[in-house]
């Protein structure tokens, strides 16, 4: 069992030690015998052994310098002892040591990935391998126990036990605590929630949020990034006893101790049953987080790519018919959502994201919560998304933009602290005329930068700072949206009013089966990571249309309008599994424009709207 | 002289002494302590010499004052437990007899080496590259540190700033050892100042001995490059202060009175600890001592948090935040939001899990104990900022900037650089680029003129959709403190600096607004003329005076605003209208944009090749590889670090043939009206384009302004003339439409108006009142060209300032 030979925390040195991790991870399915920090309840992990967490990247703490390496005072166990990996040190600890080396770290705050659906969570789960000694549901003292043997085998000497009663009582308590938070989700999550603030980004959100300590290469993270982290976990206890001793302690000999304010210490140490430790070995960046995806990248996976490319077509053609039923029967904006969905920013010259395609979908009825309907659908395509209903209230209290609080050290959350192509649901046909207050000004302002830009200026009180971010934002209104958008398609019902409920209420079931469900995810997550190149050929073609469109009326295609064709261009290609233009996508990218712009034209006169 | 109390610490420091650090002594045999000449001015702020007040070899009665800064020594986890100050218990002077170099314990410091070093720095140095400004007051041939020497004696307040680089210049061995041992060689220091400064003022009296501050320690690094070998080393980093505590008193010793006997006995703290006697030494009662409270010493301390500065973080990481403590008088020093280089010593010290458990966690809590700090913001409210800007750059990035300055087409290179992303308008992009440039600051204070404005504003105005926000945006990203506004979202307050009370302590605090923010950067305003008309009011002062002057609830003050603006503006009628004048089409009012140096338009031109050239453009943005990219353009932190540079290295000077060429130039351009009987350029024109040919000398790094550099600056604003001040009447350009509103072919319009209506009543002969539409009627009879009603109503309203005739209502009367 390869999990168990990864248990005992010193089984070498460490870069040997990671890439001992790096390579046997690397075999066959060796990475779903780790159990997760996702789907397994803390309290049937066993402290101090190998575990992986999804996870994004909520904030980084600064760096902390530790004993690398340390000797105790104790003379008869004078042995050179590593601190890597862990966060307290065993025995006394001579200071004095000339042998005390100190490294550095860097403190992560992890949360799981916001808005990630259901059926994420439980494909991913289930996928797992269960048979794994570290997971013992029905033997939870025991597993304990055999945590204390482990103990034994580190320290030759058994200093700790004359504590291990007492300790075993504060673990049977974070245990408890564990228990309950678990079993009796939503109610729980709001009690402990006003003590401690877990920092998700989403509301609602539940799951274990961790403090990733990672050792090396720690520049090479950013925040807001995916990643599973392989790493130890530690839940030991003396960190929670930190916490709460320290009221009482402090006293003016020490001032140093009362330095961090309350809040402060309540953030960067919190009790490690709630938010438990993990020193990571080896992370793995996570260009998705659809489990229905082969883990491995894309080009490394030329089976299963040449597979789903071959039936790209045929989903493509299935995912049509059925985005048509749910768009009352609008085949065209249909077409659109589905270039909307596999659409993301794949590079950015300077200031300009490309390949963003921010779509508002007006013309939707107001009528039986047709959107929420229709969010829900799609919610059960992408692997995460995020519902914002734009009513006056949300928009006036909601904190999108995460905020830095200064008193606490740590980045507190917002809802646009989202990871990467999270498809972010705006739904406008809530808003009610009324006054936005500040807040909600810089909320509007703070949406239509993301839109524009795919920034987010993160407030850190003092000045501002841009984190670039890649999030498909669809905007569902009645009229035209007050956002800015790439495009913008009127919804056309082919239903009649009278019949709307009843089709509406229709549309509820899935019409389809799972297997076909499945097809779907993984056709909108493969079509959204393929390589798309255009010839010379079709560069020249492209360049003569358009010119040729500017000879006839130079007012009726702008530069704008042309990027927004070459952008549904690429869409159109890849959402058939092209990874190269062809002229036939061209043309059919013009006509659809086309039809879309003759359709808003349309929509104007009989609206009088103003553009 | 020598208290027993301070004796067990003394041997603790030598038996236990663990030396973590490398021990260079030659020679590691140590003195016992009572050997060591306690009378040695190696006794540095000990406790009996405070209280008793004893005087000193050399320092007569003046107190020492306990260094916290520095004197924390215990607190470091593996320095050697010196119990005493460092220079008192292991220091040992050397022995020229004995021919050893003997050494502070852990260190290779000598300590009258030491001392005989740093006296003669003082004594000698020089400062070779001083300017006037920045030690005014002070002979720049004498040395240096004897006049601030000087200067203490008179002015009392007891604290020497030094600056390492100096110390570095006169002697690097002294400076690494500084560096390195900074707890140990800084009371050396002190100890020399103040054995020279009374040996020359034998009779003055200070509070306290004076203390040595070194500052700019060479390595100013951002928090980001400390690491563990920063442990105990001096060091300089920049950051901004996020949070200060309350003051917090720390004990330095404590006081203990035996309750039986009435003895008592002090105690210093140490490592946060005090060491309670537990037997009287009196009476030998154990547990008999007591501490007494407000006999005990205490010190002032305070926590600062810093942050690393936006500038030096790299891209999606947040930044850092690091612990200083302030001692004694640097506590209040600096405020919430100050920017702030702290020079102190680097310190970690291990947490404990709890006092009671044995086992401790593996992390180190790190701090700084500041022991000079320099406000980098309070600089640029004053003046210049030289060295607080001056962003540090590697021999080898110097090497880059001078390699591609000395291209002949840099000046293209840079400005097709400049977004990329945004096809063509060369002129726009070069406009910008010597606007991030900037011209050169000139002082004319002294001729009662004030700052001359060396920012250039740029005004972008032009059709919806012609990527104008996507330029600002591009900008703000570029420039180190810019900002982005735009128009419809900013109020007067937001963009100038508003009065709010804070929250915490209750004062009136200023907070600035853009305008502010972006002193010595770009502030890019976007929707100009969504702007309303008081919010743009408060620009006039900024964009010529480079000021913002703020009377409110009781703050009045002048805020240095010296931003170059750069502001888009849509037409009012969403599309340009070519047949208007630039005024017509945005509909801003013409004292603003007088003051604007280059007016662009940015139009969709309308031709097949440009349609061709755009296309392809657009199609290979999209579909270029990222390599690709790279090869094709600089990068962007190039082009950032070679702004940087110029900005901070580059002043350019006019030269003699440059000079004759503006002016040849300002003549031309006037001479080009008068023929029209028009005025077509006015000293402003004439300040902006010597502006944009500093500029320009920026751009190729010449410290001089040559004929090339004004070819250059005219041709740009000929452009932008060209396309912003053309009469669209009669196709001259016009520099009056910009700064009256109204071009001199209109003016001259409305006079030949006036004087035919004039005629017209004239030949009515003798009618006192008539009426106001038969007026206009007939006028427009008689007239051959076209005439408006508002070309009536002005005339009308010129013979009406001629006292000639009067409208009420709708009659017109004569007057006279």
């Amino acid at each position: 069992n390869v999990t168990t030979a990864y248990c005992n925390p010193k089984s070498g040195w460490e870069a040997k030690v990671v890439e001992f991790f790096k390579d046997r991870l690397k075999e066959k399915d060796a990475h779903t015998w780790v159990p997760s920090l996702n789907d397994v309840p803390l309290h049937y992990l066993k402290p101090n052994s190998l575990v992986k967490f999804r996870c994004l990247i909520q904030d980084m703490f600064d760096p902390e310098f530790f004993m690398g390496a340390y000797e105790t005072v104790d003379p008869s166990t004078n042995v050179l002892r590593c601190g890597r990996y862990k966060d307290v040190t065993e025995c006394g600890v001579d200071f004095n040591s000339r042998n005390t080396v100190t490294a550095e770290r860097q403190t992560f705050y992890c949360v799981p990935i916001p808005g990630e659906n259901p059926w994420v969570k439980e494909i991913s789960s289930s996928s797992r391998v269960v048979p794994s000694t570290s997971y013992a549901p029905t033997r939870q003292k025991r597993s304990y126990e055999e945590d204390d043997m482990d103990d034994m085998d580190t320290q030759p000497q058994k200093q700790r036990e004359p504590h291990s009663a007492s300790q075993g009582h504060t673990e049977q308590h974070g245990n408890g605590d564990c228990k309950r938070q678990e079993t009796e989700a939503p109610s729980s999550q709001t009690a402990s929630a006003s003590h401690l603030d877990l920092n998700f980004p989403l509301p609602g959100e539940k799951g274990p949020s961790c403090l990733v300590k990672v050792y090396e290469d720690w520049d090479s993270f950013k925040l807001n990034d995916t990643l599973e982290v392989f790493g130890i976990l530690s839940v030991s206890p003396a960190l929670s006893a930190l916490a709460d001793e320290k009221d009482a302690s402090s006293s003016i000999l020490d001032p140093t101790e009362s330095m961090e304010t309350a809040e402060e210490q309540r953030v960067h140490s919190p009790p490690a049953s709630l938010v438990p430790r993990l020193h990571m070995l080896y992370a793995r960046p996570l260009p998705h987080n659809n489990p229905l995806l082969p883990s491995a990248t894309l080009e490394d996976n030329s089976a299963f790519l040449s597979s789903t490319l071959s039936e790209m077509a045929s989903v493509r053609a299935e995912l049509l018919t059925y985005l048509t039923h749910v768009l009352l029967g609008d085949a065209l904006a249909a077409e659109y959502l589905i270039l909307h969905l596999i659409s993301n920013v794949y590079a950015r010259r300077d200031v300009l994201p490309l390949g963003k395609f921010a779509m508002n979908l007006s013309g939707c009825p107001a009528a039986a919560l047709y959107t929420q309907r229709f969010y829900q659908i799609i919610q059960q395509l992408v692997p995460s998304s995020f519902y914002l209903g734009m009513s006056l209230q949300n928009m006036n209290q909601m904190r999108l933009v995460p905020k830095k609080d200064y008193v606490a050290n740590r980045l507190v959350s917002g809802a646009l602290q989202l990871a990467r192509n999270t498809f972010l649901f705006l739904d406008e046909t809530h808003l009610e005329q009324g006054q936005l207050d500040t807040t909600g000004v810089r909320n509007v302002t703070a949406l239509g930068n993301l839109i524009s830009w795919q920034k987010v200026d993160y407030d850190f009180n003092y000045h501002q700072m841009e984190f670039p971010c890649n999030i498909n934002v669809l905007i569902a209104s009645e009229g035209r949206s007050l956002l800015p958008s790439d495009c913008q398609i009127h919804l056309q019902s082919q239903v009649s009013p009278p019949n709307m409920e009843e089709y509406l209420s229709n549309i509820q079931l899935h019409p389809q089966t799972s297997s076909q469900l499945n097809k779907f995810r993984i056709y909108l997550s493969v079509a959204r990571q393929l390589d798309y190149s255009i010839s010379d050929e079709m560069t020249k073609s492209v360049e003569d249309d358009f010119v040729d469109m500017r000879k006839d009326d130079p007012q009726s295609v702008s530069a704008e309008d042309l990027h927004r064709m070459l952008v549904v261009a690429r869409l159109l290609s890849l959402s058939l599994g092209q990874t190269s233009l062809t002229r036939d996508s061209w043309l059919r990218a013009k006509h659809i424009d086309m039809l879309r712009r003759s359709r808003m034209e349309q929509h104007q006169c009989v609206n009088g709207n103003e553009p | 002289m020598s208290s027993p109390t301070s004796t067990p610490g003394r041997k603790r420091g030598r038996d236990g002494n663990p030396a973590t650090r490398e021990f260079c002594s030659t020679i590691p045999k140590m003195f016992l302590p009572n050997e060591v000449d306690m009378s040695s001015p190696l006794m540095y702020g000990t406790p009996s010499s405070r209280v008793e007040g004893t005087p000193r070899s050399s320092v007569r009665g003046t107190p020492a004052r306990q260094r916290p800064d520095l004197g924390s020594v215990r607190k470091a986890p593996q320095v050697d437990l010196h119990s005493e100050p460092p220079s008192a218990d292991g220091a040992v002077a050397s022995e020229p007899n004995a021919g050893q170099r003997l050494v502070i314990w852990g260190t290779d410091v000598n300590v009258g080496t030491c001392k005989e070093k740093f006296q003669r720095f003082l004594q000698r140095f020089i400062d070779p590259t001083a300017t006037e400004d920045e030690n005014a007051g002070l002979d720049l041939n004498e040395p240096l540190y004897m006049q601030k020497l000087e200067e203490i004696s008179v002015v009392g307040d007891p604290v020497l700033n030094v600056n390492c680089l100096q110390v570095q210049s006169f002697d690097a061995e002294l400076y690494r050892q500084l560096i390195c041992y900074p707890q140990e060689v800084i009371p050396t220091f002190d100890m020399a100042v103040n054995e020279l400064f009374f040996e020359r003022f034998p009779d003055s009296i200070l509070e306290y001995q004076i203390q040595v501050r070194p500052y700019n320690a060479l390595k100013t690094r951002n928090m980001r490059s400390l690491n563990p070998e920063d442990i105990d080393q001096l060091i300089t980093i920049s950051g901004m202060v996020i949070r200060t505590s309350q003051l917090i008193p720390e004990m330095q010793e404590a006081f203990f009175q035996c309750q039986v006997c009435a003895y008592s006995t002090r105690v210093e703290v140490d490592r946060g600890r005090i060491a309670e006697p537990a037997v009287c030494r009196h009476c030998n009662n154990t547990h008999s001592l007591a501490l007494v409270h407000n006999r005990s010493a205490f010190s002032d301390k305070q926590m600062i948090k810093i942050q690393e500065s936006p500038e030096d973080m790299p891209a999606g990481q947040t930044p850092h935040t690091t612990i200083v403590y302030a001692h004694n008088d640097l506590v209040d020093k600096v405020q919430p939001g100050d920017r702030i280089n702290i020079t102190g010593i680097y310190r970690a010290v291990p947490m404990r899990v709890s006092p009671i458990q044995s086992n401790v966690k593996s992390v180190y809590k790190t701090h700084i104990d500041a022991i000079h700090f320099r406000k980098t913001d309070e600089k640029r409210l004053h003046g210049l900022d030289e060295d607080a800007e001056q962003k540090l750059f590697t021999e080898d990035r110097v090497q880059t900037l001078k390699e591609l300055a000395a291209k002949p087409d840099v000046y293209e290179r840079l400005s097709s650089a400049l977004a990329p992303s945004i096809y063509e308008h060369e002129d726009i992009k070069k406009g910008i680029l010597l606007q991030l440039f900037g011209g050169t600051r000139k002082d004319f204070s002294q001729t009662g003129r004030g700052n001359f404005r060396a920012e250039v504003n740029i005004l972008l105005c032009g059709d919806p959709g012609t990527s104008k926000s996507q330029l600002l945006q591009y900008v703000f990203n570029l420039v180190p403190r810019g900002q982005y506004t735009s128009g419809k979202g900013s109020s007067a307050v937001g963009l100038t600096a508003y009065v709010m009370k804070d929250p915490e302590t209750r004062q009136l605090v200023l907070q600035t607004g853009a305008l502010v923010l972006s002193d010595n950067g770009i502030c890019c305003i976007d929707e100009f003329d969504k702007m309303s008309d008081s919010t743009r009011s408060v620009l006039h002062e900024v964009m010529e005076q480079q000021t913002l002057s703020i009377a409110k609830a009781g703050i009045i003050c002048q805020l240095n605003a010296r931003t170059a603006v750069l502001a888009a503006a849509n037409p009012v009628e969403s599309q340009w209208n070519p047949k208007k004048t630039t005024i017509e089409n945005i509909q801003l009012p013409h004292t603003l944009l007088s003051r604007f140096d280059l007016i662009f338009l940015m139009l969709d031109p309308q031709d097949e090749a440009y349609d061709r050239r755009l296309a392809h453009h657009l199609v290979s943005l999209y579909y270029q590889s990222e390599e690709q990219i790279e090869e094709e353009f600089l990068d962007m932190a190039v082009l950032r670090d070679y702004i940087a540079y110029a900005r901070t290295y580059i002043n350019p000077r006019l030269s003699e043939e440059a000079s004759q060429a503006l002016i040849e130039a300002y003549v031309d351009m006037r001479k080009i009206g008068s023929g029209r009987g028009m005025v077509s350029a006015y000293p402003r024109q004439l300040e902006s384009l010597i502006r944009l040919a500093e500029a320009h000398a920026k751009v190729r790094f010449s410290e001089k302004v040559e004929t090339i550099d004004v070819e250059e600056a005219k041709r740009l604003h000929r452009e932008a003339l060209k396309q912003s001040a053309t009469d669209p009447r009669t196709g001259f350009v016009d520099i009056s439409i910009l700064t009256t509103g109204m071009s001199a072919t209109a003016r001259k319009r409305k006079e030949e108006v006036a004087q035919a209506l004039k005629k017209l009543i004239q030949a009515k002969g003798k009618t006192p009142a008539m009426k106001y539409q038969q007026l206009l009627d007939d006028l427009r009879g008689q007239s051959e060209t076209a005439i408006t009603k508002e070309l009536f109503d002005e005339a009308l309203r010129s013979l009406a300032d001629e006292d000639y005739l009067t409208v009420t209502g709708k009659t017109v009367r004569l007057l006279a």
